[in-house]
């Protein structure tokens, strides 16, 4: 069904970008993109609305493929696989490339089964069907990484649409991270969320990177300055500059980026 | 400008109080037809008892075969009709269909779905003579089924096409596969809607009699077996109706009453037990 994919190693970039286009329709949205994500440590993509940030993130875990009208030409390379290849499985890449939407939609099941869900379908406790005490620790294990524990342990049966947006994205994070993934994208996913809650969701994410790769597309720069460890500036489509955060943030070489930083465009 | 305004706007105002009465009116003298001449041809009888000797003529008996009847062909038909439609609606809406494709099926629906009745009958009853098949429940199940199909699709297709796409991308980021979605995710989400299409679909079935005419026949018996001919209420409302005694045309009345309340019953029933089921639906 898949092939087997080589375990990451921490010296390597843990995603290879190379030369990668993207269509909609006519509109040429990416344009020859070569960037490299390192592992682990915390990669934002930065950059004024419509540069292409959503794009280059969702064609990481290919979701871009699920709207219409869209044509992807070149690699990315995770590890040692182009993503891109014919035999790539998907529903293995999205299972260790996981996503953080914008908005947080749970699924219309109860705050415990969102979370169970995708170790239900992977089959990730098969060998616990005794008395499934083996999930309830790891949901409980992953409400609590996502800082939502303490607020729903005593109504884990009630209905996930019951919380607060705020609530619902850190449910929605503890439901991506419930499947392990190696590589977790993150669109702008405090946006839609109050201060306090937006600060809980930036905070968790700076504990996983310590062995997550965490990519977060941001149109805030404070945002970005506060928790990347590394950047990628995009400018209508093209990758004009990435680095380490400190340098670029500090020595841009880059006109379009020197501006943009500078709040002159964008 | 103004008064053409005006004039438009109560133009329309009147067109759609009459159009409502219309509606209602029509509504409210069928059911008060068939309360005002069923009613009191209903009794305790009628429910539980099959046609005695003489039942046409007036004497003792109900139509119990007629109910039983009904509700085995119809059930049988929605099942037989959800169980080819849901897969249907779910592919045609979730899975990368090309257009050329997904037209043609919605067109041949369509075209189901214009299809006069009594063709299905008779379509079935020429294939079921070609079989060596008598008139029969199956007969009457599958006849059922296909005029059943098309509005069950359409209504599937209408709620599943309402799941809003950052819900499924959320089930496909974590890996799942669209079957997994499918049946995890959109059926939970789309209940109400789908119970609706199976109710329209259910009521299509049961109210229909001359798709049944031919393929299942009409038996004074309880039915028993899938390969003998049933009863169906339409077909017992007909059959009633054609007699030239009056007191029989009132019985054709009560049953079209319990054909009524039957769907009424059911549809209720169900929305019911479906709020039970939709407590996590995501709004
Ligand atoms: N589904 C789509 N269909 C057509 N064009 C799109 C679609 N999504 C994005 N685009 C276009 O692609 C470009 C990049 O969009 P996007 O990646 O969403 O930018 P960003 O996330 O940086 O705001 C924009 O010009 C946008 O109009
Ligand atoms: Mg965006």
């Amino acid at each position: 069904m898949s092939q087997a994919l080589p375990l990451n190693t921490h010296s390597s970039p843990h995603l290879r970008i190379q030369d990668l286009n993207v269509w909609y329709e006519t509109n040429h949205a990416l344009r020859g993109i070569y960037a490299e994500i390192p592992t682990f440590g915390i990669t934002a993509i930065i950059g004024p609305s419509g540069c292409g940030k959503t794009t280059l993130l969702r064609s990481l875990n290919r979701l871009l493929e699920e709207g219409e009208g869209i044509r992807v030409k070149g690699q990315v390379w995770l590890n040692e696989v182009d993503i891109y290849d014919r035999v790539m499985d998907l529903n293995e890449l999205r299972t260790r490339v996981g996503l953080l939407a914008p908005k947080p939609y749970p699924l219309p099941l109860s705050i415990y089964e969102n979370v169970a869900y995708g170790r239900r379908i992977h089959g990730l406790d098969v060998l616990d069907k005794g008395n499934g005490r083996n999930l309830d620790r790891k949901v409980e294990h992953y409400l609590r990484t996502a800082g939502l524990w303490e607020e729903v342990k005593d109504r884990l049966k009630a209905p996930a649409s019951a919380l607060s947006t705020g609530q619902q994205q850190r449910l929605c994070l503890a439901r991506a991270l419930a499947v392990e993934p190696e590589i977790l994208l993150c669109d702008e996913p405090t946006s839609a969320l109050d201060p306090i809650s937006a600060q809980g969701i930036e905070e968790q994410l700076i504990t996983l990177k310590e062995n997550t790769t965490i990519v977060i597309v941001t149109h805030l720069l404070r945002q970005a300055s506060r928790m990347a460890d590394y950047v990628i500036f995009l400018w209508m489509g093209e990758l004009v500059e990435c680095g380490p955060a400190k340098e670029l943030f500090k020595n841009p070489k880059d006109s379009r980026t020197q501006a943009y930083l500078m709040g002159k465009i964008g | 400008m103004l008064i053409k305004q005006k004039l438009e706007e109560s133009f329309f105002k009147i067109l759609m109080v009459i159009s409502t009465i219309f509606v209602l009116g029509s509504l409210l003298l069928i059911l008060g037809t068939v309360l005002w001449r069923g009613l009191p041809a209903l009794d305790l009888a009628m429910l539980t008892q099959a046609p005695q000797g003489g039942y046409y003529l007036g004497k003792e008996g109900g139509i119990l075969n007629a109910i039983l009847g009904s509700l085995c062909l119809a059930g049988g038909a929605t099942i037989v009709a959800v169980i080819l439609s849901l897969p249907i609606a779910l592919y045609l809406q979730l899975y990368p269909v090309p257009h050329f494709t997904k037209n043609w099926i919605r067109l041949s629906l369509d075209i189901l779905w214009g299809t006069p009745s009594i063709v299905y009958g008779a379509i079935g009853f020429t294939l079921m003579i070609y079989l060596g098949m008598r008139a029969s429940l199956l007969g009457g199940i599958i006849v059922l089924s296909l005029l059943e199909l098309p509005i069950m699709v359409r209504g599937m297709e209408e709620a599943v096409s309402m799941v809003p796409k950052a819900l499924l991308e959320s089930s496909y980021s974590l890996g799942a596969t669209r079957f997994e979605t499918a049946f995890k995710v959109v059926v939970r989400q789309t209940l109400p809607g789908l119970i609706t299409a199976i109710l329209l679909a259910f009521g299509r079935g049961i109210g229909d009699a001359a798709s049944v005419l031919f393929t299942a026949g009409y038996t004074d018996n309880l039915p028993t077996s899938l390969l003998r001919p049933v009863a169906s209420l339409p077909l017992a409302v007909f059959f009633q109706l054609g007699t030239p005694f009056p007191a029989v045309q009132d019985r054709a009345y009560a049953a079209a009453l319990v054909l009524i309340v039957l769907v009424l019953g059911l549809s209720i029933t169900s929305r019911l037990l479906s709020t039970r089921f939709t407590k996590n639906i995501i709004r």
